[in-house]
């Protein structure tokens, strides 16, 4: 191989090759992960009991719960999936040598690193920015946030929604103009579509982000009065502007997750994936209703009654395309010869998990409904269905897939299962009582709920839980039994990532060797990256493939 | 015996309210896995949408999705079919399960707008109550009476008393009083930050944004206590403002507005409503 070997520095810094930033993102993707993670871990061990545990009060709480949803959502979902997996893959499955700007990809990685380090700085500086990852006024005001915590953390959305901006033109210039010969749009592998699609969307919807937080951080700093009812302003005015980002935002993380289970479906099921049109398209159709249904989040904020009516229609539409993919996904499976290696599991749960978290989509995209979900935990159980159960079980399940391609070392499969089945049990155990308080009406966003405080012998975790659980189902009110069996499938969940980390490590130094094709992927079910060696060369595609 | 300690003890406004916490009172339950106990016909209408209508939809869809999974799990893993198929498109197929679903949404959509203009706004409001969040508690305006406004704090937890019936982080101090059988008009602002106005057993839940009015209604069925929180994240105390509200009979409540006039009459703020609005106005901008 004609491969030249940067240093360290120049390999890792100053990096031009789309898998190397790919694998930057990937591993940022990970420690962000286990950081915010580590904030679920504390927020669920605060709610474990009625009272204050671990928050000294409600500020911190906020602080928590809005570093939480911004890196979940900025620097762990969207490195990983757009990042990651597209940065590596996009390329590889085009047949492309690399990204179109492989100087504009750089940045784009290493913008995101000073945004995540403003974030954190955010969160410690001052009393914290605990404003929610909305960030609405006038709480994100200087009236509700004095300090500069607020500031850091629009600056730290600034820059990385630059990152997110600059990295969507490349995979759009990308995917257009270096194809293979022969792959025309309708040839392109579905995961090249998603990233397409949600370039798409990231470069509509991120500038109006960035609009919004800019005005926000006017109001704050320079006397202007956007959203300042005493000047004139509306604090609607912002909500609206940040969900026309925000909803496209859930198909940003969504999309390229769905691109993933096709292939992996395909894959294992040894077949092409079932009306690969269809598929293309309703990610289409996704993508563009995505882009008008955004005030179905503000359907208790005082918006006209009218307004909430097309809302609800338009939301209700979106089911239509995601049912389209459900079934597409299991059509590809039926009639198929099918095995179940790690990803492949991944990519199923991903199915039945996305499945519960659209269904609840669906009851709460009516605005008379939402009337009493709205800002529960309801809510907060659907969009971790979708999302930390969806997008994050694809990340899980791109991990496993392609693991071997990457680092050229396949990891331990019965570990991979382990992993799997301790995640699955514990994400449900999280998620689904959650259901049940947003039922029964428990707010979102509370440090503490109505219940009798435990005697002390049955507080904290370290207690029989039947006994605990005969205790507080005695008592005649309170959130306190749902949140205690969530709180206990937390605790699952992170002993979950401490099993993945063993797994990652354990790959790239003990894995065995990977082959070229060690899925054994089928010529119908063939993408590019298969027929590279593990891992591929530094400069791939010395000579252009061609589809026939 | 609970009707007859009732009229008793509602003799005075202070004694009154244990008689209803014991009464009637409207808590989550620990085991509670559906939708509060209706109160108002609000309730009642979006409890019988989801109960009647979303669930059914949503688990049968579950179920169904669930069982193909297994099903082809079964039937075609690599042991049972090594053979896969060739089969990439069936048109009908397509067309079925996108025209099907359209048909489930519009079986959704239909009683879904209704309930929703149903829970717009009443036609005939019999009395108004102004509603004011503030970091962190409620004020309260009957703007029909001269003179009755207050605020409503949250007790504080080690003020609790379980044995007249207060409840850990429910409870307030000045709950707010409001007439069964009536047609009432909820006006919701607020002078600060963001805070969101919701009672789960009434069905209502309304953001109270600073620089505007918003509005919902409510017609109570029933006497007893009714608990709503704070509902749009609004800072430090988020958790620590709660709505009490104690519906009593009509002629209860004309008892109690003559009671609260003296009880609120040297209240801090103005009785009228356009007074206050102001004011409050002034206060939003003297915190910038």
């Amino acid at each position: 191989m004609a491969d030249h070997k940067p240093g360290f520095f120049t390999r890792w810094f100053c990096s031009t090759n789309h898998k190397d930033i790919g694998t930057l993102y990937i591993i940022f993707s990970i420690i962000a992960g286990i950081i915010g993670g580590w904030f679920s871990m504390m927020m669920r061990h605060e709610l474990g009991d009625p009272g204050l545990q671990l928050a000294e009060d409600g500020q911190v709480w906020n602080v928590w719960i809005t570093a939480h949803g911004l890196i979940m959502v900025f620097f762990v979902v969207m490195p990983g999936l757009i990042g990651g997996f597209g940065n590596w893959f996009v390329p590889l499955m085009i047949g492309a040598p690399d990204m179109a700007f492989p100087r504009l990809n750089n940045i784009s990685f290493w913008l995101i690193v000073p945004a995540f380090l403003l974030l954190v700085a955010s969160a410690l500086i001052g009393s914290g920015a605990g404003t929610g990852w909305t960030v609405y006024p006038p709480l994100s005001s200087t009236l509700g946030h004095p300090g500069m915590s607020v500031d850091l953390a629009i600056f730290s959305l600034h820059l990385a929604g630059a990152s997110s901006i600059l990295g969507a033109a490349n995979f759009i210039t990308t995917i257009f103009n270096m194809r293979a010969p022969g792959m025309t749009l309708h040839k392109m592998p579905l995961f090249v579509w998603a990233m397409l699609i949600t370039s798409f969307l990231l470069v509509l919807s991120l500038p109006v982000l960035g609009g919004a937080i800019t005005m926000l951080l006017t109001d704050r700093n320079f006397g202007t009065a956007f959203f300042d009812p005493a000047g004139g302003g509306d604090p609607l005015l912002y909500q609206h502007l940040f969900w026309f980002f925000g909803h496209p935002e859930v198909y940003i993380m969504i999309l390229p997750a769905f691109g993933i289970v096709s292939h992996i479906v395909a894959t294992f099921s040894k077949k092409p994936v079932f009306g690969y049109l269809g598929m293309a398209y309703a990610m289409v159709a996704i993508g563009f209703v995505g882009f008008i249904v955004w005030a179905h989040h503000m359907y208790t904020s005082g918006i006209a009654v009218n307004t909430q009516a097309y809302f609800t229609a338009a939301t209700l539409i979106i089911a239509v395309p995601t049912g389209v993919k459900i079934f597409s996904w299991i059509a590809t499976m039926w009639g198929g010869s099918m095995t179940f290696p790690t990803p492949m599991l991944w990519a199923i749960g991903f199915i039945f998990l996305f499945t519960v978290g659209g269904v609840t989509g669906v009851v709460l995209a009516n605005a008379g409904m939402d009337t009493s979900l709205h800002d529960t935990y309801y809510v907060v159980a659907h969009f971790h269905y979708v999302l930390s159960l969806g997008a994050v079980f694809a990340l899980f399940a791109g991990f496993y897939y392609w693991i071997g391609k990457m680092s050229g070392r396949q990891y331990p499969e019965i570990w991979g299962k382990i992993h799997f089945w301790v995640t699955f049990v514990g994400v449900n155990l999280v998620f689904f009582p959650q259901h049940f308080l947003g039922l029964a009406g428990m707010p979102r966003r509370y440090v503490d709920y109505p219940a009798p405080i435990p005697p002390t012998e049955l507080q904290g975790m370290l207690v029989n839980p039947i006994e605990k659980i005969q205790w507080i189902a005695a008592q005649d009110y309170g959130y306190h039994l749902w949140n205690y069996v969530s709180t206990l499938g937390a605790y699952i969940s992170g002993f979950s990532v401490i099993i993945f980390i063993g797994i990652v490590v354990y790959t790239l130094f003990f894995g065995r060797k990977a082959e070229d094709n060690y899925w054994n992927v089928q010529p119908q079910t063939m993408t590019f990256e298969w027929t590279l060696s593990s891992p591929p060369p530094f400069h791939q595609f010395d000579i252009q493939p061609k589809v026939k | 015996m609970k009707k007859i300690n009732f009229w008793v003890l509602s003799l005075s406004a202070f004694i009154m309210n244990n008689s209803f916490a014991l009464a009637q009172q409207d808590v989550a339950k620990p085991m509670q896995l559906g939708l509060r106990e209706p109160a108002t016909p609000q309730m009642e209408r979006i409890a019988a949408f989801h109960d009647d209508l979303l669930m059914w939809i949503i688990t049968v869809i579950v179920i169904f999705v669930t069982a193909l999974l297994i099903w082809v799990a079964i039937k075609y893993n690599a042991k049972a079919n090594p053979t896969p198929s060739k089969t990439t498109h069936n048109v009908l197929l397509e067309v079925i399960w996108t025209v099907v679903p359209v048909v489930i949404l519009i079986v959704v959509a239909v009683p879904s707008f209704k309930l929703l203009y149903y829970l717009d706004r009443t036609e005939e409001p019999e009395m108004t109550l102004k509603v004011t969040g503030y970091q962190w508690y409620w004020g309260y305006e009957y703007q029909d009476t001269e003179g009755v406004s207050f605020l409503s704090y949250m007790i504080p937890e080690d003020e609790v008393d379980e044995s007249k019936g207060q409840r850990r982080l429910l409870s307030t101090d000045n709950p707010v009083v409001l007439p069964i059988d009536t047609n009432i008009q909820i006006l919701i602002t607020a002078a600060d930050v963001l805070h969101a106005f919701t009672v789960p057993a009434f069905g209502i839940k309304k953001d109270a944004v600073p620089g505007r009015m918003n509005e919902t209604w409510v017609r109570i069925d029933k006497p007893g206590t009714y608990f709503g929180q704070c509902s749009e994240i609004c800072g430090k105390d988020h958790s620590y403002m709660p709505i009490e509200i104690k519906a009593v009979t009509k002629d209860e409540f004309e008892k109690w507005l003559v009671e609260a006039k003296d009880k609120f009459a040297e209240n801090a703020i103005p009785e009228n409503g356009q007074q206050s609005n102001t004011l409050q106005l002034a206060s939003y901008a003297g915190a910038q």
